[in-house]
């Protein structure tokens, strides 16, 4: 990021910019969405020539969670502005129907089934049902109810045969 | 933290109980999450090593949620209580210290303390306090997996072999009495209670015997040992022999490397 090479200072930052910038922001650990994408980002202020934006983590134990502090502040940095302001808020809490029906949709392409709708009771031994990204078929089994990431499980589509990681819902 | 809704001022009474309880509520998460992690590499399949890798990690960054409520009424810095306090000065329950033992007891412990962390968590989110509400809201949605998760396993070891049954039900007479402990207050508790800032544990134990009952003696098979549900009078300054070796594998890099900020 070199800093003074951008336009000469739109005094104040456009919020529409700001967001088309978040928007490009990859997230580190499923990089085929963006955090915007993935509902993480919550607020964008513009104050004078300051920018402030408040986002949310999906999983509370989540090692990325740094990464994506420093990159929204790079990313705004990007736009010539100087002042960022990065906060976190857990109210309301992340909820993967937070994220934005195209990213689903980039999911599934991607081969990660979408979370089903999250609400419902929290307390439940039983899991949601799940359908294979790749032929749709509900008729997939739980290999390992957690997966390479906090926000993943494996399953295997006994229609297709193929394996495949499912968002969880939560 | 951006907070939206007005705060309840606490006393101070009421502060230095609330760090009591955050305190150990943070120091059952971290003794366990080390426990989980002990697993990882020595799990019976890969599946489970990640599992268990991905349940502590859960644990700890409720840990992290935890003390950082901690923070915000005494300015006190996470790192520093989870890798320079001694076992004296450690607060969790005798039953996250124990040794992590065969795949039964791990798995029959981490049931029993998720039920109780669920139904902690989900009476929480109704806390006066807000920020605990906050951090109970959040931590909830994650804790589910682990329940669902553990239930199963627990299921399978009862309704599999011989061997796993008769393992699994030993594991129950071994931590059965050790979970009660999770229901026994802090000082100054019963003045968060009344205020409606933390769950009364009374209540909630009543529930978690009803589900964990319902769970380990209805559907796997499993009977639970005799005699009334009480911990102990010993608080939770009382450890057992195994959480200082925990400790000292825990923190070592951290009391090497004391000044070191990038890990």
């Amino acid at each position: 990021m070199v800093m003074g090479q951008a336009e000469p200072a739109a005094a104040y930052p456009d919020p529409a910019a700001v967001w088309a910038a978040l928007s490009q922001v990859p997230d580190p650990e499923i990089p085929v969405v963006s955090i915007v994408d993935m509902g993480m980002v919550r607020e964008v202020k513009v104050d004078g020539e300051g920018v402030s934006v408040t986002f949310t983590p999906t999983f509370s134990g989540c090692p990325a969670l740094h990464v994506i502090r420093q990159s929204i502040e790079d990313a705004v940095r990007g736009l010539g502005v100087n002042d960022v302001e990065v906060k976190s808020t857990l109210t309301p809490p992340w909820t993967t129907d937070s994220i934005l029906p195209d990213a689903r949709e980039r999911l599934r392409e991607y081969g990660i089934a979408p979370p089903a709708p999250a609400e419902g009771s929290l307390i439940s031994l039983e899991p949601e049902p799940t359908s294979c990204p790749r032929c749709g078929s509900f008729n997939v089994r739980m290999t390992a109810s957690f997966g390479p990431t906090l926000c993943k499980r494996l399953y295997v589509c006994d229609a297709c045969k193929e394996p495949f990681e499912g968002f969880k819902s939560v | 933290m951006t907070a939206t809704t007005p705060t309840l001022t606490l006393t101070d009474a009421q502060i230095q109980a609330l760090i009591r309880k955050l305190t150990a509520l943070a120091d059952d998460e971290i003794v366990l999450a080390h426990r989980g992690g002990e697993w990882t590499g020595h799990a019976p399949i890969l599946e489970e090593d990640i599992a268990l890798a991905n349940i502590a990690q859960d644990e700890l960054g409720h840990a992290a949620l935890y003390l950082g409520l901690r923070t915000d009424l005494d300015g006190s810095q996470p790192d520093r209580l989870a890798m320079f306090r001694s076992a004296s000065e450690y607060t969790n329950t005798r039953l996250t210290e124990l040794p992590k033992g065969d795949w039964a007891v791990t798995m029959v412990r981490q049931f029993l303390y998720d039920a109780y962390e669920a139904l902690w968590l989900e009476e929480a989110g109704s806390s006066r306090y807000a920020p605990l509400a906050e951090v109970a809201h959040k931590a909830l949605r994650e804790e589910k997996f682990h329940l669902q998760h553990t239930a199963l396993w627990v299921e399978r070891l009862a309704l599999g072999t011989e061997e796993s049954e008769r393992r699994t039900q030993t594991a129950l007479n071994e931590l059965w009495s050790h979970a009660a402990q999770l229901f026994q207050p802090v000082a100054g508790e019963e003045e968060l209670i009344a205020a409606g800032i933390v769950p009364d544990p009374a209540a909630l134990k009543a529930r978690w015997e009803k589900l964990v009952t319902a769970h380990l003696q209805g559907k796997c098979g499993l009977t639970l040992p005799r005699g009334t549900f009480t911990s102990d009078d010993r608080g939770r300054d009382h450890h057992t022999e195994y959480l200082a070796p925990l400790l000292a594998e825990m923190q070592e890099v951290a009391r090497q490397h004391p000044d070191a900020e990038v890990w």
